[in-house]
């Protein structure tokens, strides 16, 4: 598996540390209700087909949220965390 | 030994290189470019091995990686390599081999009445026999099983041999060199394209190298070698001979087994394998095809062997064969018995199914071998044909099935091959790996001229794709023959015709297997263990499911293959994993004290990757203990040194640093003035303590942050995502400088009158209170000063770039030393911090709470921090949870060991009686006693308590009073003076 870090170009998986879904992104406010935290922090899907997850790029420190098929394997993108949110 | 069987002049070896082997203990010569396969076959010998089950004897059925039978162990240096296919294992003056899985000999072997007992031996015969009495089969019948059936075995001693692992990038990767893969190699290197054209054997060429049919007027070897050598001139391509390709993997990444340096005598210079992986943008695979045998009765004799692969013996090798028989099915077959012919071997039969047509060279019959005799070496031929059954002395007996394409690379991704009836195989479909290609043989071209403009067009796509122009570059000409096949998979004879070779697996077993309810593909297979042995059914799979489909009367394109596995062949594990041994196996992190500290007798232990000093021995003292015990009180009585450079240390700049470090700690970091330190506490987003450390304010945009050591990483990683996904357009930037500062505490009552011997501006208590920063000099160097405590005891710790870390250590210790102190160890710091009450990992290990080890106070109400909302959900705080409290055992020196559970005083221990746990252990010299550390249910509310400790696995009882877990100091007079 091979995934295109924004910052360092194409590497092996290898390089990378895996984290979860991009779920984590999406941070409720800390007086959310707390289904909203229990979703954020616990309730997951399981597709088969396209998910998003995030990766950690070890030597250079960048996030990296990668579109994937769970089923061919397919990465269709990868691109930085930083840039997302604000 | 003289080469018995060698035909003059022919063949590609060196006659002008003999090389001197052994085999079985007996000298024989051979040649340069030999294989073992090919030099004990020119010697006569047709017997090289045993089977798995029946102990039948067995010689070399096939030229290449796909033997089932010439299994045989490489003797090296009291090493032995065992399974080594023979017909894979090159040559070397010095070979030692030798047979396997007999006993006492090859020639005789006992375990050989196992043929006689076939009939109790069928597939599944250990379910069904040694069912009874159940003890016995882990004990009796399992050892016995695995001692009388098996493949060579292993000499129990480390390899010690030298392997290595690399990677390799490309733009298009060839599998294969045949007439395909050359053509392939040279349309896309001549492109300007980066190729690595890798070929499994040690010369490059495939089957023209055995076929040789002609290719624009010259031998096909002879063309091979031509465009061999343009392609080697090329800077742009890579040749990788000896190296197969064993797998398909996700994103165009190949693994690839390279045989560096097992076809010469052990060298200290060549590893002896290497494991690549190969990135190629695009790839070929232009594996060619397997010829697959036909199941007659009998048809596992030494001296009976695949047609193509007694045409690689004459051609390549000048083997002579002897006698030989052709039994084929197929035009390919025909036309080997040609060929084989016009090199001078005497085919005394070709055997066909179908009618063929009578020809000049050699007798041709239209029928069907029913069997063979020669005990340790085929003797005669048994065949049906139209004027009866007939009997012919041969040595050798040529089976030519047909071919199965080698799409095994293909179907690594788990999608199916198609089933052609045309020749009745499985065929590769498009696409079934994302940017692979298949070409040639490989993809169902079976003449020399589809080959070459198979690999010439497929090159060609793949350029397209890389956004290169196909050269101009036209396709030689060859023969264009067709094939033609009437499927035959079993001879309808009495008799034991055999499927799979390796795991002595035959027709009867796979019929038995359909008839207990073993019918579909992927059971059959477990139940008879067909393509299980270290060739993976490469030859049998498609007949044992052609036959279990007869059987079944489902047709093959419904009973279907099972699944295709990397990798292609066997990869020793040692390959696998090169460089992982020893101090291979992790990365070792070293401080800059390390050689003082084992100068000094300092035993070190790992601490994560780090090698830290467990302790200092001095003189007198026998064991850990004594010098543990004396450390401690030389810190309370005196002064210290310590080592602190492993703790995480990650720089922290911007405007907002104040604003992110209140999000990532739960307590308030944006009110610390610079010049001062506060202990911190980081939570998981679920509401369990992370981590803690200090937080140091250089300056009002400048922090420095302390991890513990073994969560350096995580934590970095963490405070990454943070910044990263919630923090983007934040003035904030982080780094870690862990490696770029060494630490060192100086804890003790005389902690002051050692730092102020190092520095150009001396402190006293009050210009540099407790928790006090500020860079300094030390000894003329720019360096940082804090005043922290992980002792208790009056504490500072300086940090010079790690370049000084050495000097200035050396320097600290003889201060020390002057003072009545000196160095610590990693025992004693745990003793220390235990005193004290401070926490490590041994107790926030994941599952704990801020609320848990009493610092509820430090999830600071006025603001969001990561994990605040999750700490304050019910069952994260409150009663029934477990909490961190101290423990004293009652009669003063009972140990205490770390992992005891606690209970009730008379509660039997069960895990519902099950009260909490004890996290860290030591003996304190200063209180006279062992302390421990644990959690409790609701533990702050039941100090004074007597619980017991029951350690299941140390067999130890001790009662214990709970207590606060300061133990010492508890108001903290000694560290803020």
């Amino acid at each position: 598996m091979r995934i295109t870090c924004p910052c360092c170009g194409s590497r092996d998986r290898r390089e990378f540390t895996y984290y979860g879904s991009d779920d984590y992104l999406r941070r409720p406010d800390a007086d959310a209700a707390a289904q909203a935290w229990d979703d954020y922090l616990h309730n997951r899907d399981n597709p088969a087909g396209e998910t998003r997850d995030l990766w950690y790029h070890d030597p250079c420190g960048t996030w990296v949220k990668v579109t994937r098929d769970t089923v061919t394997h397919a990465i269709h993108a990868c691109e930085p965390v930083a840039g997302e949110a604000g | 030994m003289t080469q018995s069987h060698r035909i003059p002049g022919k063949g590609r070896i060196d006659r002008a290189r003999p090389v001197r082997f052994t085999f079985d203990g007996r000298d024989y010569d051979g040649y340069h470019g030999d294989t073992l396969a090919s030099a004990l076959l020119a010697n006569g010998v047709r017997l090289m091995g045993r089977s798995f089950k029946y102990h039948r004897p067995r010689g070399v059925m096939t030229a290449g990686s796909e033997e089932p039978n010439a299994l045989v162990e490489v003797l090296e240096d009291g090493q032995h390599t065992p399974n080594v296919r023979a017909t894979m294992q090159e040559l070397f003056p010095g070979l030692h081999a030798r047979s396997q899985n007999r006993w006492p000999s090859l020639s005789f072997d006992a375990l050989a009445v196992n043929d006689r007992l076939s009939a109790f031996l069928s597939a599944g015969f250990y379910y069904k026999t040694f069912m009874w009495p159940p003890a016995w089969w882990e004990k009796i019948y399992e050892p016995l099983i695995r001692r009388a059936a098996g493949l060579g075995s292993l000499s129990g001693r480390h390899d010690e041999g030298r392997y290595e692992k690399a990677w390799a990038h490309c733009d298009l990767l060839v599998i294969g060199s045949g007439p395909a893969g050359l053509m392939a190699a040279l349309t896309a290197a001549r492109a300007g394209a980066d190729v690595i054209l890798a070929e499994e054997d040690r010369e490059m060429g495939g089957r023209l190298l055995s076929d040789a049919p002609e290719i624009d007027g010259r031998k096909g070897d002879a063309w091979a070698l031509a465009i061999v050598a343009e392609l080697a001139s090329m800077p742009n391509v890579r040749l990788m001979p000896r190296t197969t390709v064993t797998g398909a993997y996700d994103d165009g990444t190949y693994g690839a087994l390279e045989r560096v340096g097992l076809h010469v005598p052990t060298l200290a210079d060549l590893p002896r394998e290497c494991f690549w992986r190969i990135v190629a943008k695009r790839a070929i695979l232009a594996a060619g095809a397997l010829e697959r045998p036909i199941a007659h009765p009998d048809n596992d004799r030494p001296g009976v062997m695949m047609a193509s692969a007694l045409r690689s013996y004459v051609r390549r090798w000048g083997v002579d064969p002897g006698r030989v028989v052709i039994f084929g099915n197929n035009d390919s077959a025909l036309d080997a018995a040609r060929t084989l012919t016009a090199e001078g071997v005497r085919i005394l039969a070709y055997i066909d199914p179908r009618p063929v047509p009578p020809v000049e060279e050699f007798r041709v019959y239209q029928g069907d071998v029913v069997g063979t005799t020669g005990h340790l070496g085929l003797q005669t031929v048994r065949f049906r044909h139209r004027g009866g059954v007939s009997e012919i002395a041969a040595e050798t007996l040529a089976l030519a099935g047909g071919w199965n394409p080698t799409l095994h690379l293909a179907c690594h991704m788990n999608t199916r091959p198609d089933w052609d009836e045309g020749i009745a195989a499985f065929v590769p479909r498009p696409d079934m790996v994302p940017g692979l290609a298949v070409a040639g043989a490989a993809a169902n071209r079976f003449s020399t001229a589809a080959c070459l403009a198979d690999g010439a067009g497929a090159a060609a796509a793949a350029l397209a794709d890389l956004g290169l122009k196909a050269p101009d570059l036209p396709v030689p000409k060859a023969e264009d023959g067709v094939y033609a096949i009437a499927p035959l998979w079993s001879v309808e004879a009495p008799g034991r015709a055999w499927l799979d070779f390796a795991n002595d697996v035959t027709t009867k077993d796979v019929e038995l297997a359909a008839r207990e309810g073993f019918a579909s593909v992927e059971h059959m297979k477990r139940y008879t263990t067909q393509g299980m042995a270290p060739d993976q059914g490469k030859s049998s799979n498609v007949t044992a499911l052609a036959v279990l489909a007869e059987t079944t009367g489902q047709g093959i394109p419904t009973t279907g293959t099972t699944t295709f596995r990397p990798p292609f062949v066997p990869i020793s594990i040692a390959a696998l994993g090169a460089g992982g041994r020893g101090h291979g196996f992790a990365p070792e992190r070293r401080t800059t004290s390390e050689l003082a500290s084992r100068r000094m007798g300092a035993p070190m232990i790992e601490a994560g990757l780090w090698f830290r000093p467990s302790y200092f021995p001095r003189e007198g003292e026998a064991t850990w203990r004594d010098s543990c015990d004396r450390e401690v009180t030389m810190v309370r009585q005196a002064v210290g040194v310590c080592d602190v450079s492993t703790l995480g240390k990650i720089d922290v700049q911007g405007a907002d640093a104040e604003r992110f470090l209140d999000l990532v700690y739960s307590n308030t970091m944006s009110t610390l003035k610079p010049g001062r330190v506060r202990y911190g506490l980081m939570l998981r987003e679920d509401g369990h303590v992370m981590d803690d450390g200090t937080c140091a304010r250089l300056s009002e945009r400048h922090f420095l942050i302390t991890t513990t050591t073994a969560a350096a990483g995580p934590v970095m990683r963490h405070l990454d995502f943070v910044q990263q996904a919630f923090c983007g357009d934040w003035d904030v930037r982080l780094i870690s400088v862990t490696e770029q500062w060494a630490q060192f505490a100086l804890a003790g009552p005389r902690a002051r009158d050692l730092l102020n011997t190092l520095l150009r501006d001396p402190v006293n208590a009050q210009g540099f209170p407790f928790m006090a920063c500020s860079e300094t000099r030390i000894l003329g160097v720019l360096g940082r000063l804090f005043r922290i405590s992980f002792s208790g005891e009056l504490g500072y710790e300086v940090a010079v770039p790690a370049r000084y870390g050495a000097a200035l250590f050396d320097r600290l210790v003889a201060e020390a030393e002057n003072l009545g102190g000196g160095a610590y160890g990693m025992e004693a710091l745990n003793v220390l911090r235990i005193e004290k009450g401070f926490i490590t990992h041994a107790e926030i290990h994941g599952r704990v709470t801020a609320f848990d080890i009493g610092m509820e106070r430090m999830v600071a109400a006025g603001k969001d921090c990561i994990g605040k909302a999750a700490s304050q959900r019910p069952g994260m705080i409150g009663p029934e949870r477990e909490q961190l409290v101290g423990l004293m055992p009652l009669e003063g020196h009972a140990s205490l060991t770390a992992g005891a559970h606690l209970y009730e005083e008379k509660a039997p221990a069960t895990a519902a009686n099950g009260q909490g746990y004890v996290t860290s252990v030591g003996y304190s010299p200063t209180l006279n006693s062992w302390l421990g550390l644990g959690f409790l249910k609701n533990g702050r509310a039941r100090h004074g308590e007597t619980v017991r400790l029951e350690d299941g696995l140390r067999k130890r009882k001790v009662q214990a009073r709970v207590c606060d877990p300061v133990f010492f100091d508890r108001d903290g007079g000694r560290m803020r003076g």
